[in-house]
C-alpha cells in the first residue's frame, strides 16, 4: 500500500512496464478495429442516405414483417428452450440415472455444431426427399421453407443456453435444499418454486438473454431451412443480407442497426444481472466457519 | 414414537452400503449412530427419514410400516451436516416454510407465534429478520433445528449435526442439544464419527461397522465391555500388545492378565493410555522412554519395548519421567481379544 511495502514486493510475473502496455496496446487495437468500428460503421452508414431513408426502410412492410418473424421465432423458441433448460438440468443435477453423463454431452452438440450443419441436417431429415419429408408432405404439414423450420432451426442452435447457465450452479447447491423442503412436507411443484427457482433466478435469467439474443441473431442454420422467401419466411438476420446483396447498402445497415440495438440491450441487461447476481451471492454466500 | 428397523439392506450401484441392520429404538431415546466414514451410519438414517429408500427388511414408525412412505408424508424433523438452510429466506422465514407448506392449515398469526417460540426455544430471539448467511455456523445450527422441529416431527434426525463447527461451539451445543432433548421429550438418533460426541450425548451408542452394527448400549455398556477389538480400539486410543493364552490368562511380556473365555493360542492385549503405569521394578515389560509429552493434565510417555513395540501411556503430572530412562510397563487393566 505505502511506497515503502510496494519496494520490498517482489515483481510479480509479467509485472514488467513495457510488457504491460504492449499487452494492452494490442487488446485495444483488436477491439478498436474488430468490434468497435463495425459498430460505429452500422450507426453511420444506416443513417448515411438521411433520417428518411432509414424511416422508410425500417417501415418497409419486409422489414417489418422481417422483424415480426425474429420476434415470433424468439417468443416460442425462448420459452420452449427455457422449460427444456429448466428440466433438463433439474434431470442431470438432482436424479441419478443412467446415461446422465452422456445426455449433458448430447444437450452441448449445438454448442460445437455449426449452425449450418444443423440447417441441412434438418433438410435431411424434414426435406421433400428426407426421413419424414414424404409423409409430413402428404398430411399437408410444412416444415422447411415455413415458419416452423425456422422455430426449430432456432431452437436447436439455443437448446443448450439455458441449461449450461443452470447446470454449474445447481451441481454447487446440491439436493440438501430441495431434500429439507421436502422433509418439511412441501410437495415438488411447492419445492421447485419456493425453493429451487428463488436460488438459481439470476442464472436463469442470464441464460435466456443469452438464449433471446442468439434466437434474434441466428443466420446459418435459418438460412438453410428458411427459403429465404421475402416478406414470408425472412427473418431480420436473413433480410439485411438479402437488401445487402440487392445493392441496397442503407437499408441493409439501417435493419442491422436494429440487431445491433438489441445486441446493446442485451449486454446492458446481462451486465445489469451480473451485478444482481453477484450481489446476490455476496449476500448469501456462507462464509466458512474457520475465516469467520 | 417407537422405531424399529428390521434387517434393513441398501445398495448402492454394486456396493453394500446397509448390510441387514436390525434396531429398536425407544420412544423418547436419544440414540447415536456411531462410526467410521463408510460404515452406513447416514445411509441408515436417511433410510429412517425417508429421504433413502430401503431395498429390503422394513422400518417402522411405532406399528405402522413406514418403509414405503415418501419423505414428505413421514413426519420426521431433519436437521442436515450443512444446514442446508434457505439461502432467499430470513431465519424467521426458514421455520416458518415448514408450516406453511403443511397441509394443516395455520393461520398467519399462529404460525408467527410458533417460529417466536421457536426461536426463543433454540435461543435465537431477535434474529428472525436475519438471513442464514449473517449468522454463525453455531447459530445457522439452532435454525435448521427450530425449523426441523416446527412440523412436530415423530421423530427427530440429525446427520453430523455438529460436524462442521469448531470445538468451543460443538461443546456448547451438545450440552444444550441435550437440553431440548429432556424438555421435549422426543425420540432422535443423531449420526456421528465422533466418539466423544456420541458418549457424551446419547442414551444409547450404536456402532457399526461396513453397513453392521457392531456393538449397541449405553455409554457405560459400550466402553466398559466393547466385546471386540474394532470397538476397543474406535472408541479411543489403545496401545496393542501382542499376547500368549493359556489356561484362561494372558500372557505379554512379563505381564499376565485374566482371559477367560479367550481359547489357548495368540492373541492381542489391549490397554488404553490410562490402564498403563511406570515403574522402575519388575514386573512388567521392559521398556526405554523414547518421549514425554505434557499434556494439562498428565503427562504422556511414549516408551519402546525391547521387542520393539511403541506403547502409550499416562502418568500423573508430578512424576519424573524423561526420555532415555529404563524401567518397566505395568498393567492396572487391559482387554484381550482372540486373534
Amino acid at each position: 500500500m505505502s511506497a515503502v511495502s510496494s519496494h520490498r514486493k517482489p515483481p510479480r510475473v509479467g509485472d514488467n512496464t513495457v510488457f504491460r502496455r504492449a499487452l494492452i496496446g494490442i487488446v485495444l487495437v483488436l477491439v478498436a478495429f474488430v468490434i468497435v468500428a463495425p459498430l460505429i460503421i452500422i450507426g453511420v452508414e444506416a443513417f448515411s442516405k438521411g433520417w428518411a431513408i432509414y424511416r422508410d426502410t425500417i417501415l418497409h412492410p419486409d422489414t417489418r414483417h422481417a422483424i415480426m418473424l425474429t420476434v415470433l421465432a424468439a417468443l416460442i423458441a425462448v420459452p420452449v428452450n427455457t422449460a427444456f433448460g429448466i428440466a433438463a438440468a433439474w434431470a442431470i443435477t438432482k436424479f441419478d440415472f443412467w446415461g446422465r453423463r452422456f445426455l449433458l454431452v448430447v444437450i452441448e452438440i449445438p454448442f460445437s455444431v455449426s449452425p449450418i450443419v444443423a440447417g441441412v441436417a434438418y433438410l435431411f431429415v424434414y426435406g421433400l426427399q428426407g426421413l419424414f419429408g414424404p409423409v409430413l408432405d402428404a398430411y399437408g404439414i410444412k416444415i422447411l421453407f415455413a415458419v416452423p423450420g425456422i422455430i426449430i432451426a432456432s431452437m436447436f442452435v439455443t437448446a443448450p443456453f439455458v441449461v449450461r447457465e443452470l447446470i454449474p450452479l445447481m451441481q454447487a447447491q446440491g439436493r440438501d435444499l430441495e431434500e429439507a423442503s421436502t422433509s418439511l412436507g412441501a410437495s415438488g411443484f411447492r419445492t421447485f418454486f419456493s425453493v429451487t427457482l428463488p436460488n438459481v433466478k439470476w442464472a436463469l435469467l442470464y441464460g435466456v438473454i443469452l438464449c433471446n439474443a442468439r434466437v434474434m441473431g441466428e443466420f446459418g442454420a435459418v438460412s438453410v431451412v428458411s427459403g429465404n422467401i421475402r416478406g414470408q419466411t425472412n427473418t431480420l438476420p436473413l433480410h439485411i443480407e438479402l437488401l445487402y446483396h440487392d445493392y441496397q447498402a442503407a437499408g441493409a445497415f439501417a435493419s442491422a442497426s436494429i440487431l445491433a440495438l438489441i445486441a446493446v440491450l442485451t449486454i446492458i441487461a446481462k451486465v445489469a444481472l451480473e451485478r444482481q447476481g453477484a450481489g446476490r451471492v455476496r449476500k448469501t454466500a456462507i462464509p466458512a466457519e474457520k475465516t469467520a | 414414537m417407537k422405531i424399529r428397523l428390521e434387517n434393513v439392506v441398501k445398495t448402492f450401484d454394486t456396493f453394500r452400503a446397509v448390510k441387514g441392520v436390525s434396531l429398536d429404538i425407544e420412544s423418547g431415546e436419544l440414540v447415536a449412530l456411531l462410526g467410521p466414514s463408510g460404515s452406513g451410519k447416514t445411509t441408515i438414517l436417511r433410510m429412517v427419514a425417508g429421504l433413502e429408500y430401503a431395498d429390503g427388511g422394513a422400518i417402522y414408525f411405532g406399528d405402522q410400516d413406514a418403509t414405503d412412505i415418501p419423505v414428505r408424508d413421514r413426519g420426521v424433523g431433519f436437521v442436515f451436516q450443512h444446514y442446508a438452510l434457505f439461502p432467499h429466506m430470513t431465519v424467521a422465514q426458514n421455520i416458518a416454510f415448514g408450516m406453511k407448506v403443511s397441509k394443516v392449515k395455520r393461520d398467519k398469526a399462529a404460525i408467527d407465534a410458533r417460529v417466536a417460540d421457536l426461536l426463543r426455544l433454540v435461543r435465537l430471539d431477535g434474529l428472525g429478520d436475519r438471513f442464514p448467511a449473517q449468522i454463525s455456523g453455531g447459530q445457522r445450527q439452532r435454525v435448521a433445528l427450530a425449523r426441523a422441529l416446527s412440523v412436530d416431527p415423530k421423530v427427530l434426525l440429525l446427520d453430523e449435526p455438529f460436524g462442521a463447527l469448531d470445538a468451543n461451539v460443538r461443546h456448547d451445543l451438545r450440552r444444550w442439544l441435550r437440553e431440548i432433548h429432556s424438555e421435549l421429550g422426543i425420540t432422535t438418533i443423531f449420526v456421528t464419527h465422533d466418539q466423544e460426541e456420541a458418549l457424551d450425548l446419547a442414551d444409547r451408542v450404536v456402532i457399526l461397522k461396513d453397513g453392521q452394527i457392531v456393538r449397541q448400549g449405553t455409554p457405560q455398556q459400550v466402553c466398559r465391555d466393547p466385546q471386540s477389538a474394532f470397538v476397543m480400539k474406535f472408541l479411543g486410543d489403545a496401545n496393542v500388545l501382542s499376547a500368549e493364552v493359556r489356561d484362561g490368562r494372558a500372557h505379554a511380556g512379563g505381564l499376565s492378565v485374566d482371559a477367560s473365555g479367550i481359547p489357548d493360542g495368540k492373541a492381542e492385549l489391549y490397554a488404553r493410555p490410562a490402564d498403563l503405569d511406570w515403574s522402575a521394578q519388575a514386573p512388567g515389560i521392559a521398556a526405554t522412554i523414547s518421549r514425554v509429552l505434557d499434556r494439562p493434565d498428565s503427562r504422556r510417555v511414549l516408551a519402546v519395548t525391547e521387542t520393539g513395540e511403541q506403547l502409550e501411556f499416562d502418568v500423573e503430572p508430578e512424576r519424573q519421567v524423561s526420555a532415555g530412562e529404563g524401567g518397566f510397563v505395568t498393567l492396572r487393566r487391559g482387554k484381550v481379544f482372540a486373534v
